[in-house]
């Protein structure tokens, strides 16, 4: 019997022909993401369970972002805790201003196709874009997988996403994962993994396979999966091999659904307050007035969600008494968006340019709002007080809608410009 | 069989981790200092209400969102015996188990219970309320063991030989 | 009997051919800046405490926000919209996210010979331009908002004669801390620092601002230069004309004078948490730090960026070390990029930040933490002002403050 890209990946990890779903297995984890919030937490309990020594320090990064810049006096106590547990252990794998973790492990070529990879975050799920199995876990199974190196997974069943056609101009994966996600739920793909396949998707980049992939999480999913390709080898810096370019689904895999899109019906769409559920075409919510709009994030903040907003803002103003926030992903990012000129002409166009990190999708800083406020957001969440007071409305969308919406100072579709 | 009763609160669908703990409070040094923001985008003053071995009832996909552990954390020190909820999303299930806090599916409980009311669990049987009895099902045998073990840093311990006998090897069993 | 610069702007503010020092004039105000420290406060008082409220005249108001930006809570987020909001009612030049109010000003309102009262105490900044800035509380600022006037006690002007020019590696900011550290953080209290002499008129804008903008630091009402051809360039750079040019007169009268030898100032260092606890930068070498920020109303414009870069010299920062690097506006950042100095910056591992006051003031962007240590271009040192009440604060000059971020030491530039 065949199995889903999910089973192939488990299966391998543990040296056995075949998984099914359901089965409970013990993996080795081939690389661990801690982040800075979590990381005094992880320290505490790995020292209560009586480890020593961490099982390999070369599988393990920690990164800092969602305390970057430290917004309050407590904050750089986490720098403190992870520089003495990274120092104690050997850990070499430190960022500590480089930007969002999830971008970070798969540009800086810490995960692989086919590897399993847990991280002290949801959207872990992000390393599907490459096809690895990831998924994100508290930090007491992290600590747990810093002492051991195995942690126990149950093999979840797969939902299948088929997407065949062409995408057309102006829509981007964000505008497409939010529809899957409108239609599965907001609990519509729990315990479960999504495979994404078809014509449009293997048409995407990574870049664009990666925000589908992190937003997985907000069906719900375990987990995403893409088949690697080549520019899955190209971006992770490796020629595939056997097993690697084996982890497509096999036409007689079981899936516990299927569900089919035509590219050609998609169109630019929103997830509005305060649910990631909650869809609507942005056609339908054109002209609500808003007051900020934030381009940024592990989802869309890499260098062609940041193009794509200078495309729309070339040459044009953000609409008085709108603020723009642009947040690049990562370093590396932020100096490809330079040199292409796509920070010069956000700049220009009157946006504000922070430093990579997490920043307002995490809440802690970098453009909270307050009562009555309205922001659109290329981010992955919108629940109620993410990033302000409860009065405070979320639309998320796409880097193309975010900037459009920016430049008119109400919600506009972006290919109307 | 264990048993226990306690006074319910109601809380709605998609409860989700940023509504359990914000992240503003997430990086306050410990759960306690924590708990007195719990649920306070939806409920401000839910948190000082609730009272020991209070029962938490929601609807379809309970902490939903971020892989904070802070959220069962806060649940469990605000006192609260368990959740019962229509589904749970996957890593506050894994979470919650991890630190023994309690979780129970039940369809159709949350559509009948009014808030403040008083409903008596017997764990891995059913949940009585107004004498209507509300069948659940028992936890596959994996997290039982943890739960059994007190958690998994217990469960841990006791493999790194501190507490009581030596776990197995292979990490199956006591994680 | 003559007139100093100061005198001059006051008079012609009053309408009066004549004022001096210890008079009470009833001035018209040029112009008013109020940032997101305030003005939420002024605006409340504006609806709650006026029986008529008005605003004299909208075109000289200008709102900045600048301290918390982009916001770190639902409660500045809260006070920004009530700034927001009432800038669009009233139609007040705003400005958001877009530079720290000082650099904002100068760059596109202040002119030689007005009279400018800001919310913020370094308002003094604008001396550098020949106008009369000045920072006052919110209370003074609603009252020149509703009236366009306010009374002024005319301040004797203190003369400090600047001649030669500074050595290589050592910058105006080295000067000002070394004179505050003279004079002391109250010597020159509700008095003018009037800067003049070939030493003065050998300074850019750019380094004239950092000057002026310290004044507060040694008490001073505020500062001053000479509007020269060096300053009307700069204006006409920017298509604006002075309101007037004044020059102080031979016989004006001095409360005291002073004369710094430019060629004798070395790199020197503010030792926490006094701005004129100022020691040479060599005293204080190899003090460990645990950040570094480049940047502020001070030391954040495109001569401190351009200085910063060519001290790190293609190294990278010292790995348990926070370099902020925060432009003082969008201006200063776009041609920063412009001249690839925020490449060199990123490249080293900095963290380049949105314009804003950022940890010189204490807000949202690297806060220190409990006895941390950091080396800043900010305008004070004072305790706990940019974090734990337990941190300590060095105040330096941009190539220190860059090679220090490079050793994860207080170093000076020219021993990396």
């Amino acid at each position: 019997m065949g199995q889903t890209i999910v089973e192939k990946i488990i299966a391998h990890n543990i040296g056995a022909e075949s998984v099914k779903p359901g089965d409970i297995v013990t993996v080795d984890v081939d690389r661990v993401m801690l982040d800075d919030i979590m990381i005094p937490f992880i320290v505490d309990k790995f020292r209560e369970m009586g480890f020593s020594r961490v099982w390999d320090p070369d599988k393990v990064v920690l990164i800092y972002d969602h305390l970057v810049p430290a917004s309050q006096q407590d904050d750089t106590r986490h720098y403190r805790v992870g520089d003495a547990f990274a120092a104690e252990h050997g850990l070499k794998n430190v960022h500590r201003s480089d930007g969002i973790c999830h971008q970070l492990m798969t540009e800086a070529g810490y995960v692989k196709p086919g590897n399993v990879v847990f991280g002290t975050d949801s959207h872990t799920t992000t390393y599907g874009c490459v096809g690895a199995f990831s998924t994100g876990i508290g930090y007491t199974e992290m600590a747990a997988i810093l002492g051991t190196g195995q942690l126990w997974v149950k093999v979840p069943e797969t939902i299948r996403v088929v997407i065949e056609g062409k995408v057309p101009e102006g829509v981007m994966s964000k505008d497409i994962i939010l529809r899957i996600i409108g239609d599965l739920g907001a609990d519509g793909a729990t315990y479960r993994a999504l495979e994404f396949t078809g014509q449009a998707v293997e048409e995407m980049s990574v870049a664009s396979r990666m925000a589908m992939a992190n937003m997985a999480i907000e069906a719900g999913a375990k987990c995403a999966a893409f088949t690697p390709d080549g520019k899955t080898a190209q971006y992770c810096g490796i020629s595939l091999d056997a097993f690697q370019r084996g982890l497509k689904g096999d036409p007689d895999a079981v899936y516990v659904k299927t569900i089919a899109y035509r590219a050609e019906d998609f169109e630019p769409v929103m997830a509005c307050p305060s649910q990631v559920d909650k869809i609507r075409n942005v056609s339908e919510l054109e002209g609500t007035v808003i007051d900020q709009v934030f381009i940024g994030s592990c989802t869309n903040g890499r260098l062609e969600d940041l193009q794509a907003a200078a495309a729309v803002l070339k040459g044009r103003r953000v609409a008085p008494f709108v603020k723009l926030i642009v947040t690049p992903a990562s370093r590396k990012v932020y100096e490809e968006a330079l040199e292409c000129g796509a920070l010069q002409t956000l700049m220009e166009a009157g946006a504000i340019i922070t430093h990579p990190g997490c920043g307002l999708c995490c809440g802690r800083t970098g453009g909270i709002l307050c009562d009555g406020e309205r922001v659109v957001a290329t981010n992955n969440r919108n629940f109620l007080g993410r990033m302000g007071t409860s009065k405070v409305e979320i639309y998320l969308a796409s880097p193309v809608t975010a900037a459009a919406c920016a430049a008119a100072g109400k919600i506009v579709a972006g290919r109307q410009q | 069989m264990e048993q226990f009763t306690g006074k319910v609160w109601v809380l709605g669908d998609d409860i989700d981790t940023d509504i359990i703990i914000p992240t503003e409070y997430l990086a306050l040094k410990t759960i306690e200092e924590m708990k007195q923001y719990g649920f306070s985008p939806l409920r401000p003053e839910l948190a000082a209400q609730i009272g020991q071995g209070d029962i938490l009832v929601a609807g379809k996909n309970f902490g939903c969102g971020s892989s904070r552990e802070q959220a069962p954390e806060v649940v469990k020190a605000l006192g609260i015996r368990c959740v019962i909820a229509k589904s749970f999303a996957r890593i506050f299930f894994r979470n919650a188990i991890n630190n023994g806090l309690l979780l129970i599916e039940q369809q159709d409980l949350y559509d009948d219970m009014e808030e403040g009311d008083r409903i008596t669990v017997t764990v891995n049987q059913d949940v009585d309320y107004r004498g209507k009895r509300y069948p659940i099902a028992s936890l596959p045998q994996n997290l039982v063991e943890i739960i059994a073990a007190g958690g998994l840093v217990k469960a841990m311990r006791r493999r790194n030989g501190l507490d009581g006998e030596r776990g197995q090897e292979d990490g199956t069993d006591d994680c | 009997m003559g007139m100093t610069i100061a005198e001059k702007i006051i008079a012609r503010a009053a309408g009066v051919e004549v004022v001096r020092a210890g008079d009470i004039h009833t001035v018209t105000l040029d112009r008013m800046m109020s940032n997101d420290g305030t003005t939420h406060l002024t605006v409340d008082m504006y609806h709650n405490k006026l029986k008529n409220p008005r605003i004299a005249d909208v075109k000289k108001m200008v709102f900045i926000v600048d301290h918390n930006v982009p916001s770190d809570s639902a409660k500045t987020a809260g006070s920004q919209k009530k700034m927001r909001d009432f800038a669009k009612e009233h139609g007040i030049d705003f400005w958001e996210g877009k530079g720290v109010c000082h650099q904002i000003m100068m760059e596109h309102y202040v002119c030689p010979g007005e009279l400018i009262f800001g919310a913020d105490s370094h308002t003094c900044t604008y001396g550098a331009l020949g106008a009369f800035g000045t920072g006052v509380g919110c209370t003074d600022l609603l009252y020149g908002m509703v009236t366009g006037t306010s009374w002024v006690l005319v301040p004797e002007t203190v003369k400090f004669n600047l001649t030669g020019r500074l050595s290589e590696g050592v910058y105006p900011r080295d000067l000002m801390l070394t004179i505050i550290g003279q004079i002391g953080a109250n010597g020159v209290n509700y008095q003018v620092m009037e800067f003049t002499g070939e030493g003065a008129g050998s300074l850019s804008v750019n380094d004239r601002m950092v000057l002026c903008n310290l004044a507060v630091e040694a008490g001073a009402k505020t500062a001053v230069f000479e509007a020269d051809e060096v300053a009307l360039e700069y204006l006409r750079a920017r298509g604006r004309k002075p309101k007037a040019v004044f020059k102080s007169d031979a016989d004006a009268v001095y409360a005291r004078e002073y004369t710094f030898d430019l060629t004798k100032i070395v790199p020197v260092v503010a030792k926490p948490d006094f701005v004129d606890a100022v020691v040479p930068a060599e005293e204080v070498c190899g003090i460990r730090i645990d950040e570094a920020f480049l940047g502020s109303c001070n030391n954040g414009r495109i001569d401190e960026l351009r200085a910063g870069a060519a001290a790190m010299k293609g190294k990278k920062v010292a790995e348990h070390v926070r370099f902020l690097v925060v432009p003082a506006s969008q201006e200063v950042y776009l041609q920063a990029m412009e001249e690839g100095l925020i490449r060199t910056f990123m490249e080293s591992g900095a963290i380049v930040m949105n314009p804003n006051c950022s940890v010189c003031w204490g807000s949202c962007q690297g806060v220190i933490g409990e006895n941390e240590v950091l080396i800043s271009t900010g305008t004070r040192n004072f305790k706990g002002r940019a974090g734990h009440p337990s941190s300590k604060v060095y105040l330096g000059s941009a190539a220190t403050v860059a090679a220090s971020a490079v050793k994860g030491e207080i170093c000076m530039a020219d021993m990396l």
